[in-house]
């Protein structure tokens, strides 16, 4: 079972995880699965980029061995040290105890964290360059793309950027390259791994693209760790990048609650139609029962949140809680909120709900509304209001 | 002295500390601190760090 070449004497060499649900721990939903991309470059010195998950490796040395021996293996490159890239690398170098190991510092110190390994390891920076023959690679340090120890690998004889998991997707699929997938499931995808993972880092992706423009370096192909190969529009992916790191929004507004007896839900709905009589793009959750990594990538191009609670021993109700901490570490740009709610005595939900948007660094745009048990009809017109109001602001 | 927050991960540069594992002695104001230093925790640049 040899790889898929996807360049003149360069295989793919990854796996595809059909079944993968949850990703680290249970903080990603990976409906559609994932790859993990590895890349097997044949020169004078025969190079592997980047390896896979662990339970993989079985796989990852089956491709290499149809294409090459194993033992014959010079080179690993290790952009990323993360259990699903780097946890087939004892299995591997068992296999190939010669083979020299490069990449960050950072990633040095991590991967003997992670396997207490004394592999041979060579630390590279920005700019160094690894001579394989016909070819060569040079190094970008990318730290906190996505982790301190992150790199981007780039091959200049082919136009090839190997960026690990940036412009990555967890999409399991039997093609290999963007002009094979389906577009919209393909940025899909993109986009949620962006707004999940990426999101908080994006003053530093900015930069990062900038450099790389800067160097004028042209980029044929992008091949990232994860999903879909950008072959055909490598730029397509970049310019979403940008405007991602830019936090640009589009008129859309997502609507997240949680209820207990109906009232919150009923005023959510309610604010909906305000929001979609003005002709706003809408979208509307209940976090209780909604995949969380979904509506991130939802609120990724929206401008606004509109957050509701009922009260429930003086707080909001817990998975909304969960949600909004989540969301406050993603550090969203440019955005504004509202806060509603329900109660039955004291209430505290909107207040918990006002103070942790405040923390995140959102505005809230206008004025926030209680209920006292289910609205009456004054209060269902002015649940209405909120959401004409909020689109005047968006 | 001045104390620095890394905004990317939270490490925060106190120039009564320093930082040894980089060469910085106790008693460097941050704004003197060399151009290519990163953050030791997570590797950034200087200039995503923000004053606290």
């Amino acid at each position: 079972m040899p790889g898929f070449e996807i360049k003149q004497g360069i295989y793919w060499v990854g796996a595809v995880d059909w079944n993968i649900r949850n990703f680290h721990g249970h903080t990603y939903t990976t409906n559609r699965g994932t790859t993990y991309n590895a890349y097997l470059i044949l020169d004078d010195k025969i190079t592997l980029v980047d390896a896979v998950y662990t339970p993989f490796a079985g796989e990852l040395i089956e491709k290499i061995k149809g294409i090459v021996p194993v033992e014959k293996i010079d080179y690993i490159v290790v952009n990323h040290i993360e259990v699903d890239h780097s946890g087939a690398l004892p299995a591997l170098l068992k296999l190939c105890p010669k083979a020299k190991l490069f990449g960050t510092a950072k990633c040095k110190e991590g991967l003997f964290r992670q396997y207490y390994e004394n592999w041979d390891f060579q630390v590279v920076k920005t700019g160094d360059k690894l001579a394989l023959g016909r070819r060569a690679l040079s190094f970008i340090e990318a730290p906190m793309i996505h982790w301190p120890d992150s790199m981007f690998s780039y091959c200049p004889e082919e136009g090839l950027l190997l960026p690990n998991d940036a412009f990555g997707q967890h999409y399991a699929t039997s093609e290999r390259f963007d002009d094979e997938a389906d577009a919209c499931e393909l940025m899909d995808e993109a986009a949620k791994y962006y707004g999940n993972i990426l999101w908080p880092l994006s003053s530093v992706i900015a930069k990062k693209i900038e450099e790389i423009q800067k160097m004028n370096i042209p980029i044929k192909m992008i091949a990232p760790s994860h999903g879909i190969i950008w072959r055909k529009d490598p730029v397509k992916i970049i310019n979403a990048y940008l405007s991602w790191t830019k936090n640009e929004t589009k008129r859309k507004a997502v609507i997240v609650y949680e209820t207990m007896w109906g009232a919150t839900a009923k005023m959510a709905r309610i604010i909906a139609q305000g929001l979609i009589d003005k002709g706003i793009e809408v979208r509307l959750f209940d976090a209780a029962v909604s995949d969380r990594s979904e509506v991130i990538k939802e609120m990724l191009d929206a401008k606004g949140f509109i957050i509701g609670s009922s009260t429930h021993d003086n707080d909001m109700l817990t998975s909304l809680a969960g949600f909004l901490e989540f969301l406050k570490g993603l550090s969203p740009k440019n955005r504004i909120a509202a806060a509603f709610g329900s109660f039955g005595w004291a209430g505290g939900a909107v207040k918990s709900i006002e103070t942790l948007l405040k923390a995140a660094g959102i505005e809230l745009a206008v004025p926030s509304l209680s209920v006292k048990y289910m609205p009456d009809e004054n209060e269902i017109k002015s649940c209405y209001q909120l959401g004409v109001d909020f689109a005047d602001k968006i | 002295m001045q104390k620095y927050r890394c905004t990317v991960c939270g490490y925060i540069y106190d120039p009564a500390v320093g930082d040894s594992a980089n060469g910085i002695q106790p008693g460097m104001a941050f704004e003197a601190l060399p151009n290519t230093w990163v953050c030791p925790e997570c590797g950034v640049a200087k200039d995503m760090f923000e004053k606290i």
